[in-house]
């Protein structure tokens, strides 16, 4: 069987499994839409949650990401998974107590106020639409790639098949998809790992085998691909290239904007207890970090991997010849993730760092003119099968796990902005009235239609697709975050700070990113040169989450103290959220 | 926030081991992973040293025990205080 028929087959397979599950969970009710029922056993909703959390870029992308750079990218694996204890500790237990549908609801409800449910509402929209944007496109392109079909054409089958089951069974149906997207992603993740593993160091667990022996030189792994990178010019794998305080930086707002994202956040409305929340925060961490404690070894392997490749005798002898490179690199180069160009006409592949300005005169001394072998980061997992020589089936794998990791997350994120129209600015504001029934299809209806804005921002996407990130977490970070934070932990912010909080770190983040990015990210409509030279108190702008949250926080509670008191209903609210007892009757209204 | 002192000794409790982890969680990512790194870089592991397996592994691995310890310590205190459901 050729390898379009295997990936066909394993695709195929998994769609099926998908959809299968989306007409086993429809949801009745909108409890069951927006909730799943609040019936979701802990361990459950901790794998749907890591599949919700685990995107295609950290599926597909996040291990090239470490691999270029080594310790100094440590922030996507700290600040990813450090989010979940803040979550953990701070937010979920007392949002599931609160037991209702949205995180805009809560915000509304505990500062009486529908100012501040709207802001909510705005923060969550585009957080959420800037998020689903790369997830769409990263099935479009998933597809393009697998299965030979135009990525657009990808994109409409992407569509498609989350249309099924995210309209027919809401967060029921997401929930049970997700369960089974957690176990194809994380399969198809760890085989190929685990063989590079026991190739490379004899040890079958990738986080143990990233600090082993390197079997066929006898050195530890790391020091040598230290000592082959540094051969070439590169920075070594294992010290920091950058600055102390942006790493801090940088992971600190990942974390604040991990912990704020509504997506993930809603997933802890799911369980049916207190500390069944408590405990599935736990469980997510869990199933994400058996891909996250991978990853890093993942990266660091394949990038020996393909050194090794490239400079068979060592990176003191002359490379490969191109005409005698591996057949992955050949598969590979067919798609532009690979190219090749000989510079100097010997037709051997000479990879090296041609930036370094200390290895000009060794580079020069070997006849070499410039690098000739450039691969996008990506390839790191996506050709990871090839390079350790496994199986079609392995393969075929990688292609259905980059799927449920774009799919999933992509559901989630429809998810949250679904709920927030249909519960939030319908029921809530529009028209209060709504019978359940109506409700119910409202649900459905802002579902379809946020599937087909995300599907048109997937085929169009924006060229700063890639910044947009940034702005996600940022406004996780500076909005949603310290506005719940505070709804739990104070019970003297009142609605005039927490709106007037929100605004602040809304407006301020926003301009912060337009000053160095562009306005709405425009490219030439910056009004400063994204340099560190002009970052206020050198912070960049990816990394300004914290200081939104802090500004955040800083203007609620000087507004709070200047103004009245919340009421006594709200300082009552408060008084039992914080407490477990009595979430069994969770009330929908 | 300085008007969070709820007369709750439940409510104290919480806010006491949630700050205790918070401190573990700061410590073991921004403080071995990131700042103290360079203090403990006598402390040799696999080619590398003690910091960066904190910022790769070690961190992460803290973070889920951290998760199941207040989820356990959390349900024995809403028992103690006959909160639990």
């Amino acid at each position: 069987m050729d390898q379009y028929t295997l990936n066909l087959l394993v695709v195929g397979a998994s769609f099926a499994l998908y959809i299968g599950i989306a007409i086993w969970a429809r949801a009745g009710t909108t409890a069951e839409f927006y909730a799943a029922g609040q019936g979701v056993p802990p361990v459950m909703n901790g794998m749907a949650t890591a599949a919700d959390w685990m995107s295609a870029a950290s599926f597909i992308s996040m291990a090239g990401l470490i691999a270029a750079v080594g310790y100094g990218n440590s922030t996507f694996l700290m600040g990813w998974t450090g989010g979940y204890v803040l979550l953990a500790l701070l937010l979920a237990p007392y949002l599931r107590k609160f037991g209702k549908f949205t995180v805009p609801q809560f915000i509304g409800d505990r500062f009486y106020s529908r100012s501040a449910r709207l802001v909510a509402v705005v923060s969550l929209i585009v957080i959420s639409v800037t998020y689903v944007i790369g997830q769409m496109t990263g099935a479009g392109v998933a597809f393009s790639r697998f299965l030979e079909v135009q990525s657009s054409t990808g994109l409409w089958i992407a569509s498609g098949i989350v249309f099924i089951y995210a309209v027919l069974g809401g967060m029921k149906g997401i929930t049970y998809t997700q369960v089974a997207q957690y176990c194809v992603l994380i399969i198809a993740y760890t085989i190929p790992a685990v063989f590079i593993s026991l190739q490379l160091t004899g040890n079958p667990i990738p986080g143990l085998g990233l600090f082993s022996t390197h079997t066929e030189s006898g050195l530890p792994l790391l020091s040598k691909l230290d000592e082959m990178v540094t051969a070439l010019g590169f920075n070594d794998y294992t010290n920091l290239h950058g600055s102390t305080f942006n790493m801090f930086l940088f992971t600190l707002s990942l974390m604040i904007g991990t912990a704020g994202l509504p997506h993930v956040i809603i997933r802890f409305f799911t369980v049916p207890k207190v500390a069944d929340a408590r405990w599935s925060a736990g469980w997510a961490l869990v199933f994400i970090a058996l891909l996250y404690l991978t990853a890093p070894a993942v990266g660091a392997m394949a990038r020996l991997n393909i050194i090794d490749t490239i400079y068979k005798d060592g990176t003191n002898s002359a490379p490969v010849l191109y005409e005698e490179r591996p057949n992955w690199m050949k598969n590979w180069e067919v798609t532009g993730l690979l190219k090749y160009e000989d510079k100097n006409g010997d037709g051997r592949i000479q990879y090296y760092n041609d930036k370094s300005e200390g290895f000009k005169a060794t580079a020069e001394a070997n006849g070499w003119a410039g690098n000739e072998f450039t691969f996008n980061n990506d390839i790191l997992v996506l050709a990871n099968p090839e390079i350790a020589n496994l199986p079609g089936w392995v393969i075929a794998l990688i292609a259905a796990g980059g799927l449920a990791a774009a799919l999933s997350t992509a559901a989630g994120l429809l998810l949250a902005i679904s709920s927030a129209i249909s519960h939030d600015l319908i029921k809530d504001t529009l028209n209060p009235n709504i019978s359940e029934k109506g409700e119910l299809l409202a649900a459905r209806i802002s579902m379809a239609g946020a599937i087909l804005v995300a599907t048109f921002l997937g085929l169009n996407p924006p060229g700063f697709a890639a910044q947009t990130v940034a702005l996600a977490f940022g406004l996780a970070a500076a909005t949603i975050f310290p506005a719940l934070m505070m709804g739990i932990f104070s019970k003297r912010i009142n609605s005039t700070g927490a709106t007037l909080g929100m605004l602040t770190g809304l407006v301020v983040t926003c301009v912060y990113l337009f000053t160095y990015l562009g306005w709405f990210f425009i490219p030439g409509t910056n009004m400063l040169d994204n340099v560190p030279a002009n970052y206020l108190f050198g912070v960049p702008p990816a990394a300004f989450g914290p200081i939104g949250a802090l500004l955040n926080f800083a203007v609620a509670y000087i507004v709070s103290s200047m103004t009245a008191a919340p009421p006594k209903e709200v300082q009552d609210l408060v008084e039992s959220i914080r407490v477990p007892k009595g979430a069994g009757a969770a009330t929908g209204h | 926030m300085a008007d969070n002192s709820s007369s709750n000794a439940y409510w104290a409790a919480n806010v006491r081991i949630i700050m205790i982890s918070l401190a573990i969680w700061f410590v073991c990512s921004f403080g071995l992973g990131i700042i103290l790194r360079p203090m403990i870089s006598g402390i040799s592991v696999g080619g590398t040293d003690l910091g960066f397996w904190f910022a790769q592994q070690g961190s992460i691995i803290i973070f889920i025990a951290l998760i199941f310890f207040y989820a356990w310590r959390m349900n024995k205190l809403d028992a103690e205080h006959g909160v639990e459901e």
